[in-house]
């Protein structure tokens, strides 16, 4: 059976130095799968280009069994990046320039960002700086302003790197009410986070795939050495 | 110093229509200029291709140029033999005003193309996966970098305004026509009017001074 999200022989190579190699990943809506491996993996690589915001040296990423250009997947995805990026507006205006360039009604953009600030706990907020947010506050802002979007697809880099337990927890909520209808990718190399999200888990190492499987399997049984060695904490780059 | 100050202060009709006529060339030149070099610095700042460096460091280099010598090239381009004799512009305000705004592309070019490329290389990411398309994505980096391109025009409308070798060769400085304070100023203080040239030479400097003084205050505290 197709899965709504695959990539097929996922190349990437910058100046000849292969930074991904053939990996094939599949993913579904109600399963969060994690991308896990050391610094340095290609987990951003491989996040950016199913987010349509770089290019595959070669190989394909299909979305409902269709293949899809940068364009077409930047349509079905969106991604929350590891360092929470603001415009230099409101947490409003950040919250709804998605909505606004994707031609959401002006009389329903108000009441979505309500309800996207909502989900992230941030009430309130609208009027605020983003960029005067504390770095928690502002992921979270990240997380309304890609859930707002409604897209089929939600890609997170490293979510709650560098964040305190408080807005880690906030931020694993929403990622898993997320993926009761959406297909959610989550890259980290937070192993106990990545026991704490996951439905699955797909191991990257040097930019290819040495295992995946259901988490709890995955985390008891590791059949790879470089896996046991990573969860272990004796995987180096 | 005290003649010059009474002859600002008189309200002689002849400077202030040479300090306007100063205003509208520098600004029409300047903003003439912006249609281009804006457009030119967001493709260097944000796009690669072959011989970027080259053609940057080309826009850098250029930003010295004398106005003498480009006032002598554009003389023989709109003179009545040049290729654009026909327009018949030379002697006139357009003559300086198109002289103005190729003196000063280079300015804008640079200035505004480092402004452009400082901004967070993530903000581009950012508004291509919400949604945003290449043209989009161009509005959200030229707002972020919105106000080093201001400066950047501040510091081509200052160029515009202070030159004298375009003005002087395009123009011809003559009276009520194409005279500007800087060709008035250099006029005066050859006929040995010492006080006049002070007192233009103080409006020049003055309009320069609040021009740059607006543009600060109507900033915007930074978020």
């Amino acid at each position: 059976m197709t899965s709504l999200l695959e990539t097929v022989d996922l190349t990437k190579q910058y100046t000849g130095v292969p930074v991904l190699d053939r990996v094939s990943v599949a993913a579904d809506p109600r399963k969060i799968t994690s991308i896990v491996g050391v610094n340095g993996a290609g987990k951003t690589t491989l996040l950016k280009i199913i987010a349509g915001l770089i290019a595959p040296t070669s190989g394909r990423v299909s979305v409902h069994g269709r293949e899809c250009d940068q364009d077409q997947l930047r349509s079905h995805c969106t991604m929350v990046f590891q360092r929470s990026v603001m415009f230099g507006s409101s947490v409003h205006d950040n919250v709804a320039y998605g909505l606004r360039i994707n031609k959401t009604p002006n009389s329903e953009i108000a009441e979505e960002v309500q309800e996207a600030l909502a989900v992230v706990n941030l009430e309130g907020f609208e009027k605020r700086k983003a960029r005067r947010l504390s770095s928690g506050e502002q992921q979270r802002v990240a997380m309304a302003r890609a859930l707002a979007l409604d897209r089929e697809i939600l890609l997170f880099d490293e979510p709650t790197a560098n964040l305190d337990p408080a807005n880690s927890m906030i931020i694993e909520h929403v990622i898993k009410e997320s993926a009761h209808t959406k297909v959610v990718l989550v890259s980290t190399h937070n192993l106990s986070q990545a026991r704490r999200l996951s439905d699955r888990v797909i191991h990257l190492y040097k930019g290819r795939v040495v295992e995946e499987g259901e988490a709890g399997s995955f985390f008891a049984n590791p059949k790879d050495e470089r896996t046991k060695l990573f969860i272990n904490g004796g995987l180096q780059f | 110093m005290i003649r010059a100050i009474g002859l600002i202060l008189s309200g002689d009709p002849e400077v202030y229509r040479i300090a306007s006529l100063s205003l509208y060339t520098a600004g029409t030149g300047t903003l003439l200029s912006c249609t281009w070099s804006i457009p030119i610095s967001t493709v260097l700042a944000l796009r690669n291709f072959h011989g970027k460096r080259v053609l940057k460091g080309l826009f850098n280099a250029a930003i010295g140029i004398p106005t003498v010598a480009l006032g002598l090239y554009l003389y023989l381009v709109l003179s009545r033999s040049g290729p654009l004799g026909s327009f018949q512009f030379l002697y006139t305000p357009n003559a300086i005003i198109i002289g103005q705004s190729i003196l000063v592309s280079p300015i804008v070019v640079s200035f505004s193309a480092s402004a452009l490329e400082s901004v967070d290389p993530e903000l581009r990411d950012l508004a291509r996966t919400l949604g945003a398309s290449d043209l989009q994505t161009y509005g959200v980096i030229i707002k972020e970098a919105s106000w080093g391109v201001i400066l950047a025009v501040m510091a081509a409308f200052n160029r515009a305004f202070g030159e004298l070798g375009i003005a002087m060769m395009l123009g011809g400085n003559i009276r009520y026509v194409t005279r500007l304070l800087t060709t008035a100023i250099a006029l005066e203080t050859a006929r040995g009017e010492i006080a006049l040239s002070i007192a233009l030479s103080f409006i020049l400097l003055a309009i320069t001074v609040s021009v740059s003084v607006a543009v600060n205050l109507a900033r915007k505290p930074t978020s």
